[in-house]
């Protein structure tokens, strides 16, 4: 029983598995997994390949549907789920993207190092908590109308960085600049827009978190210095939200739709969840366009966010920003769809890559990339379970070959959150990690223990995948110092 | 006879509601909902909601319903801890739904539920009699 996998996940090499078209009737193209075997019997318990299998029954689907080393249950598309499909004649699918659209992470690099910071934390995680609203049902401070709701969906971090909250640069070293073009506020429901008027520059609670990190190896000390991380002890702050009620009711009011209409376009799936129309479709701009919105929404409250973070770190040492630092190293997403071209056997093609728990990797020539990473590729956020570390990589060739340019997007849980609360109490947790100097401060002791390593892969199991399969390269490691669990 | 319960799943959680017939099924899908949000018992029944949800089968209305009031909790704060279905066909539901605005000095909030999911999303008559409902919540 323990080995019953083997008969559907084929082994094409240490790190890729494969399930292939004939394992079930429907599936267009081969299922590939990344992963080393000793993750292989989790990603068989928890029925993620499935869903693996699943998404390869989409119409237009190219190359494999995919899933990276991190891969868990989701529900539709696993979580680590890639899927690229043809715009002309392939469909895309919210379940595809998930409820949280645009859930991403934000790297800032300081010019402090752990000594300076060490004797200041608590000061610095209180002063942060107190600035950045988090928890359940959070509200945030910043008031705005519906005026300015329409200019965040349409215009992104650049909305936020006018009216003052952070810097040109910030622009620069974000995925698509932060604004994802577009966005139509016209397809955004008026339910999504009442609960996202309230939660702009609110971090939420679940698995949302900041960090503030101490970076403690350099692989590729060159790479390294291009992102300006330059010794071990540099501290970072690591910034991990999403697009709050609004993503959520885009993604509801959208699987809503495209279910009625995936009905009507004749398209066959496995699971409700994978509703999915045509990208051409009325029904599939649609959603791009509301998508594009929420991933505005997200970037911008990233940025908002960002800001105050820097206010924190003003405040809690009393030093300049100048000495301080907190420039951006990059933003990037890891659920969304994006429409992207690539080579798909020997041609160029026009696809809506859907990453869902995955994190674009481009290589270094890449011309979406910033002229400043265009010689090394792009930056890689790889944030691990909060009693770990979370790494920094770099995109590659490789990726762009096999995975249309994704690799992973964290550790990826291995055990449910009821379980996990179980063996763990709250505060025992926030004991173990002061113990080891990691200060936690958190809106629900109960949501902490759900958050607990032990539920956690081993992110450094996950990363090893995607750097001997050459999906993305490893440049640093950083370990948490002081988190604010939402 | 239990009234729900949580099925444990990787990385969210779902609900299993029992019921006599359908009414009581949505009923109690709602209440387990609400037991994963908060401690129902605490929540004192003095405020009165009319909600009338509709769908296009009976499996995407238990979706539909769980999704209004987890809308209402967010945008306005609503806790329930009873639900009396006045009216349940396969299309529609109307419900009378009894609760109050969260006051967060009674009322501990536990988790943050995204959304109700289609993902293996069930509404089925069982062989032994009643009903079954079952959804999977993304949180």
């Amino acid at each position: 029983m323990a080995e019953a996998w083997k008969e559907v996940i084929h082994k094409l090499d240490e790190n890729r598995w494969e399930i292939r078209p004939d394992y079930k009737k429907g599936m267009r193209v081969p299922g590939q997994i990344y992963t080393s075997e000793s993750m292989l019997a989790q990603i068989w318990e928890d029925q993620a390949f499935e869903q693996v299998v699943n998404v390869s029954f989409l119409p237009g689907i190219v190359g494999n549907s995919l899933a990276m080393p991190d891969i868990h249950f989701g529900y539709g598309f696993p979580i680590g789920g890639v899927a690229a499909t043809r715009v002309k004649d392939g469909v895309v699918s919210p379940g595809g993207v998930g409820f949280d659209i645009n859930c991403g992470v934000r790297l800032l690099r300081t010019n402090l190092s752990l000594e300076e910071v060490k004797p200041n934390l608590e000061k610095l995680v209180y002063a942060m908590y107190s600035n950045i609203p988090s928890g359940l049902g959070s509200e945030g401070k910043l008031r705005i109308n519906e005026k300015d709701l329409e200019k965040v969906m349409t215009r992104g971090s650049a909305w936020a960085v006018e009216k003052g909250f952070g810097q040109a640069d910030d622009l620069i070293c974000t995925e698509e600049c932060g604004c994802l073009k577009g966005a139509d506020p016209d397809k955004v429901s008026q339910r999504a827009k009442k609960r996202g008027l309230p939660q702009i520059g609110t971090l939420g609670s679940g698995n949302h978190f900041l960090e503030i990190q101490a970076v403690d190896q350099i692989y590729n000390q060159d790479i390294a210095r291009a992102m300006g991380i330059l010794e071990t002890g540099q501290i970072l702050v690591l910034i991990h939200t999403g697009s709050r009620g609004l993503g959520y009711q885009v993604c509801d009011d959208y699987i809503r739709i495209l279910g009625e209409a995936t009905n009507r376009y004749g398209i066959s799936i496995p699971d409700r969840q994978l509703a999915c129309a045509p990208v051409q479709s009325p029904e599939g701009q649609d959603y791009l366009a509301a998508m594009a919105c929420a991933a505005n929404y997200a970037w911008t409250n990233r940025q908002c966010i960002t800001h105050w973070v820097r206010e924190s770190f003003i405040k809690a040492l009393g030093k300049g920003p100048r000495e301080i630092g907190l420039e951006q190293i990059y933003d990037i997403a890891h659920n969304i769809a994006k429409i992207e071209r690539h080579i798909v056997e020997g041609k160029t093609e026009t696809l809506c890559v859907h990453r869902k728990g995955a994190t674009r990797a481009f290589p270094a020539g890449h011309p979406d990339l910033p002229a400043i990473y265009r010689n090394i590729g792009q930056p890689v956020l790889i944030p691990g379970d909060m009693g770990r570390y979370s790494y920094i990589a770099t995109g590659t060739d490789i990726a762009m070959r096999e995975t249309f340019g994704s690799t992973c997007h964290g550790a990826g849980r291995t055990q449910s959150r009821t379980a996990a609360k179980k063996g763990l109490r709250g505060s025992d947790i926030a004991y173990k990690l002061g113990m080891r100097g990691i200060l936690v401060k958190c809106d629900s002791l109960g949501s902490l223990a759900e958050e607990a390593s032990e539920a956690y892969k081993d992110v450094a199991e996950v990363v090893e995948v995607t750097q001997k399969a050459g999906i993305s390269r490893k440049v640093a490691r950083a370990v948490p110092l002081g988190v604010i669990k939402g | 006879m239990k009234s729900f319960e949580i099925i444990d799943t990787t990385a969210d959680i779902g609900i299993r509601a029992f019921g006599a017939d359908l009414s009581e099924v949505f009923a109690n899908a709602a209440l387990g909902m609400f037991s994963i949000i908060t401690d129902t018992i605490k929540i004192e029944a003095r405020l009165e909601k009319r909600i009338c949800v509709t769908a296009p089968d009976k499996e995407a209305l238990l979706v539909a319903w769980l999704n209004e009031l987890l809308f209402l909790f967010e945008t306005e704060k609503w806790l329930f801890n009873r639900f009396e279905i006045t009216q349940l066909t396969g299309l529609k539901i109307k419900a009378r739904c009894f609760g109050e605005k969260a006051d967060r000095s009674r009322n501990e909030l536990k988790r943050e539920i995204k959304s109700a999911t289609y993902h293996r999303l069930k509404v089925e008559k069982q062989p032994e009699g009643g009903y079954i409902g079952e959804v999977i919540l993304d949180i």
